[in-house]
């Protein structure tokens, strides 16, 4: 079919437009929204800084964006931001193993007795849905003022999904592999193990992801609120001192974390979800 | 929580009620049991695990309390204007993002990342930007609820049947018809659950904001609390909190007709 191009103007005969589009267009495609979404971000910042320059935005309020930018490199050398990252990353990790551990065994056991099943499903769904990092104050009493009060906020926060999570993948198991186990009487334990557990790992793990998310927005919540810790504290100390730009700077860093950490999760699952 | 009841009849035949009566009261009875006995053994400093009957005699005395109900009329306020504002921006964010591919494609990748980053850091940002008063609680509960309005409202739009949109155009409805007509009353449940959502983290951004700086609200009343170390009030606060919160879920999900599950 002659090209339409080729047709109305002559002066670009031999210019195959359609092939032209298939070539160009589907990276195009691809790449004009991501392009288009961060430019608007670049322009919003830019609209801010006019503003501010022109003293329609108070300074004192919000700080121009050069300036948070430019004290980034300030806060990661003078805010020991390094130590600060590890601190959290590492109440995050005994948070997450715990809640492992824990939820993951407490969902075995609602799938393999299923009276306590039916009796604690909907709480355990009820407890997914109570606002327990307002418990705080009562942890602070419990563990003080230290580490331990938030990895335990963490785990307790995180906890219900795994269990509902683990729950759901160990029921979700085909019926052809349970019988393909049984066909070569396996005991309990290595259906379990053989059968079971495998075919329940990739939603156990999203049960995992869902629990490390809860359990990074408490850590960092906890150590906002109790001024205690590594990242959240952080924010809280540059706030208290009014440094303005690196609050935001340090506002960025954690959400630059919390989006990386969501992602690596992100990854992960879908390297353990079967294709359908 | 229609999964959980989905998934509770799943398991084949009938559940046996007695069954699980008895087995609920038995852990109810056992915990209460180590309470008591936690309690009395004097393992912990005074007042940290105080006998059920001083933290039930707390609750009664926190529910007979005026100053409770101003509190709680405070909190709700803030959290229903934050709902608002964070709900209505979120739906046409939302609604936006649904109907045009480019947008969402520009766009949706900013909130779905920044939806699960803990809203609590930009609290110290809500203070200056609208004051210590309500205004940054309102604001915490707006910035809280907006994530997941909107995502859930741009999935529900994207799972609208293709049929009840080309019936509205044949009809040549306009975008506000479309809309009112077509678009919303589909998407009811994806809208609902975003509510849900966004009810629960709205409530958590604004208690955490008023335990973090404020002299009035629930918030402020649990942190008093423990300011002055009284954990019967304490215990008390958080059981009639928990409560409440979990009712208001269970209501949103009841008057949506979320729990009915249907048969396929």
């Amino acid at each position: 079919m002659p090209s339409i191009v080729a047709t109305r103007w002559p002066c670009c005969r031999g210019y195959d437009r359609d092939a032209m589009t298939s070539a160009v267009s589907p990276a195009l495609r691809r790449v004009a929204p991501p392009l288009v979404g961060l430019c608007s971000l670049f322009l919003l910042l830019a609209v801010v800084e006019t503003l501010i320059r022109a003293g329609v935005i108070n300074r004192f309020i919000v700080p121009l964006p050069s300036e948070v930018a430019a004290s980034f490199g300030r806060v990661i050398t003078q805010e020991d931001i390094l130590h600060r990252f590890v601190l959290t990353a590492w109440e995050c990790l005994a948070a997450g193993a715990l809640l492992t551990v824990f939820g993951v065994a407490f969902g075995v056991l609602l799938h393999r007795v299923r009276l306590i099943r039916l009796a604690c499903e909907t709480w355990v769904a009820a407890f997914a849905s109570a606002p327990l990092v307002l418990a705080y104050p009562l942890f602070l009493v419990l563990f003080g003022r230290s580490a331990m009060t938030i990895i335990m906020l963490a785990f307790v926060a995180g906890l219900a999904p795994v269990i509902l999570k683990t729950l759901e993948g160990l029921s979700a198991t085909r019926h052809v592999l349970i019988n393909v186990g049984r066909s070569f009487k396996l005991t309990p334990a290595q259906q379990f193990w053989k059968i079971y557990f495998p075919s329940a790992l990739p939603t156990i793990f999203v049960g995992i992801r869902l629990g490390l998310i809860f359990a990074l927005i408490n850590v960092v919540g906890v150590e906002f609120l109790i001024n205690f810790g590594g990242l959240g504290q952080l924010i809280n100390d540059l706030a208290e001192r009014y440094d303005l730009p690196g609050v935001y700077a340090a506002i960025s860093f954690v959400v630059l974390i919390s989006v990386l950490f969501f992602m690596v999760t992100e990854r992960a699952e879908r390297w353990l979800t079967p294709p359908a | 929580m229609a999964d959980a009841a989905r998934m509770s009849n799943a398991g084949g035949g009938m559940p046996r009620l007695p069954g699980i009566a008895l087995v609920r009261g038995a852990i109810v009875f056992g915990v209460l049991l180590i309470w008591q006995l936690v309690a009395l053994s004097g393992w912990f400093y005074g007042d940290v695990v105080p006998s059920l009957l001083v933290v039930g005699a707390a609750v009664a005395k926190l529910l007979g309390s005026p100053d409770f109900y101003w509190n709680l009329w405070i909190t709700i306020d803030e959290v229903i204007v934050g709902l608002l504002i964070g709900g209505i921006s979120g739906l046409i964010t939302g609604l936006v993002m649904g109907a045009n591919k480019f947008i969402a494609n520009a766009f949706e990748p900013y909130l779905y990342y920044l939806g699960p980053t803990p809203k609590i850091i930009f609290f110290p940002v809500m203070i200056m930007w609208f004051g210590v008063d309500a205004g940054s609680k309102i604001a915490m509960g707006a910035v809280s609820c907006f994530f997941p309005i909107a995502l859930n409202a741009a999935a529900g739009m994207r799972q609208i049947d293709k049929v009840l949109v080309r019936v509205g155009r044949s009809f040549r409805a306009n975008p506000w018809q479309m809309t009112m007509k077509i678009y919303l009353p589909a998407m009811r449940q994806p809208i609902v659950n975003g509510m849900r959502l966004g009810l629960g983290v709205a409530l958590i951004g604004t208690l955490l904001a008023e335990t973090k700086l404020s002299n009035r609200g629930i918030g402020f009343l649990v942190i008093q609390a423990y300011s002055a170390f009284d954990m019967p009030r304490m215990y008390a606060m958080l059981i009639v909190l928990f409560v409440l919160s979990i009712g208001a879920n269970a209501l949103v999900a009841r008057l949506a007709g979320l729990t009915k599950i249907k048969p396929r």
